[in-house]
């Protein structure tokens, strides 16, 4: 389904902070594939999503969606069969337009914007449907701002407008690092539901090992631009937090340097 | 009194025109557009050559339309494909205007006087001039806002609207942002350019520095309008912008009326703008915002 043939990203290439976030990684994700992606602070793993999705050009190697090369296509075109969440609740709305046209917008991911109302009744209705479903009373807003909204309702949104039209992708970078344990579960939940449901292959990037364990059926875990350990199947389910800490120091030779991942 | 009333509000409803134009810009793309100085100069010279070389006005005034879009474009193309901030793009256009509207009329100002302009029509139906300008200037404003209206609602229209709210989510919804945004520029500057064309045959004559100080008028007016008229939704934003405009105008033929010079005016209204803008600063300095955080369910 997604397939990464040896990139290499480096930013700030030729200066003296040139930083090589990615180095020669390749990987391949079967249709339906839920991957977590673990690693320490500098690893790559948001590089990693950002060059999927098109935010950054890669320095060498090629990206395959399905049989597409999308490896020059920009952030806008990829965004066809991308859907995605971002760490910060901020950046996946428009703050200043209502929950309905936001979800307007991400009802048209893909499709030529023209004249046309840029929402209508009949989508309205379809709206409140799926929005009931967050079971978060967004429902009975559709007009409101989305600006009015808390930082877990938001990022449900986001996670609703990222799977609205189906995604051939679906890429979940930190999404719920941001918020406060409880609504982190919960938004998780809802991660896991629309997954299932629309049987997506996603990536999810998570500092938290718990999460990367819990959810998925599988685990790549980066250090230094590079995968270091590939956990799939039956043995991605057996997986504990400490197995997983012992095998990050074997395979790296360090201790796994994330407060927040140890901490949570 | 009742006269200069009239004047200002004729004037108002014309510059109402570039205020729409400066609000797609300042509010719904968050751009500081300088190219308004030079384009609102550029539609009053296209719009004064054209009648002078015996064009209909109206298709005058629909060519300075059109090079309007023109400037927008430049500096949409500025801004989006070579990656010049959007102030300096603007600037730059701005500043290329000024050599392209001497070029345009050949001289440094160019007279209408006797020559037909689209208020003639009104004005041989027994209006006065100022009424004449007025009436056609409420038309415009009225057919331009229903337009602006209509527009922002539709998929284009939610499209620049997000591009302009937050790019990233617009990039991730598929939005080509670089051509939303050099799209909202070209409107913006049509609109400009047409408030020049309708100036120029309001005053009878172009002049190639007309547009100094324009885009502080623009955010004058789109601020006062806001601040007074209020801006809970689009179409309660486009009313504010009108009234707004007027309201501005009528503020300055008040003051020059009470007997401040005609040239403390452009320090006068930067002055305005300057407080306007600074009014959050001052409102959180004395009052700070209380916070609450609400614990639980999302």
């Amino acid at each position: 389904m997604l397939t990464i043939k040896g990139i290499t990203k480096i930013f700030n290439e030729g200066t003296v902070n040139e930083n090589i976030a990615l180095s020669n990684f390749s990987l391949t994700l079967e249709e339906g594939d839920f991957v977590t992606v673990i690693g320490g602070n500098g690893a790559g793993k948001s590089t990693l999503l950002n060059c999927v999705a098109g935010v950054y050009g890669v320095n060498q190697g090629s990206i395959l969606i399905g049989e597409k090369d999308v490896t020059k296509l920009p952030e806008y075109k990829r965004a066809d069969v991308i859907g995605r969440v971002f760490q910060d609740p901020m950046k996946g709305t428009a703050a200043d337009m209502g929950i309905e046209e936001n979800l307007a917008l991400a009802y048209r991911r893909g499709k030529i914007r023209g004249l046309g109302w840029g929402i209508s009744n009949k989508e309205r209705q379809i709206y409140k449907n799926y929005l009931s479903h967050l079971d978060l009373g967004l429902e009975d807003r559709l007009s409101d701002k989305v600006g009015l909204l808390s930082g877990g309702q938001r990022q449900a949104l986001t996670l609703l407008m990222a799977t609205l039209k189906k995604p051939r992708l679906l890429l979940l970078d930190e999404h719920t690092a941001a918020l406060d344990p409880k609504t982190a579960e919960k938004v998780l939940k809802l991660s896991d539901q629309f997954v299932k449901e629309g049987n997506l292959t996603t990536m999810m990037v998570t500092h938290n090992m718990r999460h990367a364990i819990e959810h998925g059926n599988r685990l790549i875990m980066m250090h230094e631009g590079k995968v270091i350990l590939d956990i799939k199947g039956k043995e991605k389910k057996d997986l504990t937090v400490e197995n997983l800490l012992k095998r990050f120091g074997q395979a790296s030779g360090e201790e796994f340097a994330n407060d927040r991942a140890l901490l949570s | 009194m009742l006269q200069i009333l009239l004047g200002a509000i004729s004037l108002g409803l014309i510059w109402a025109i570039l205020t729409i134009g400066v609000y797609i810009t300042f509010r719904i793309l968050d751009i500081a557009d300088m190219t308004v100085e030079g384009s609102i100069a550029m539609g009053a010279a296209i719009a004064a050559t054209s009648i002078s070389n015996g064009m209909s006005p109206y298709m005058a005034t629909f060519l300075a339309l059109l090079g309007g879009m023109a400037a927008g474009f430049v500096t949409g193309f500025l801004h989006t494909k070579l990656k010049i901030p959007a102030l300096l793009a603007g600037i730059l256009t701005m500043i290329s205007l000024y050599s392209i509207n001497l070029l345009i009329m050949g001289k440094a100002n160019l007279s209408l006087l006797r020559m037909n302009t689209v208020y003639t029509p009104l004005e041989n139906l027994g209006l006065s001039s100022t009424n004449a300008v007025m009436l056609f200037a409420f038309l415009s404003v009225l057919i331009i806002s229903g337009i602006i209206y209509w527009f922002f609602g539709t998929e284009l229209g939610c499209a620049i609207r997000a591009t302009g709210n937050n790019s990233q989510m617009a990039r991730a919804q598929g939005i080509n942002t670089n051509n939303m945004i050099t799209l909202g520029l070209v409107i913006s500057n049509g609109l400009v350019a047409l408030c020049g064309a309708l100036i120029a045959q309001s005053q009878s004559f172009a002049d190639v520095q007309m547009g100094i100080g324009s885009i502080v008028i623009g955010l004058a007016s789109v601020i006062i309008g806001e601040v007074i008229f209020g801006k809970r939704n689009f179409l309660n934003c486009l009313i504010s912008l009108v009234l707004g405009a007027i309201t501005y105008r009528i503020i300055i033929a008040l003051v020059l009326k009470m007997g401040m010079p005609a040239n403390d005016l452009k320090l006068f209204t930067a002055i305005t703008v300057a407080i306007a803008l600074s009014l959050p600063v001052f409102k959180s300095y004395l009052r700070p915002i209380k916070r609450s955080i609400k614990g639980g369910d999302l």
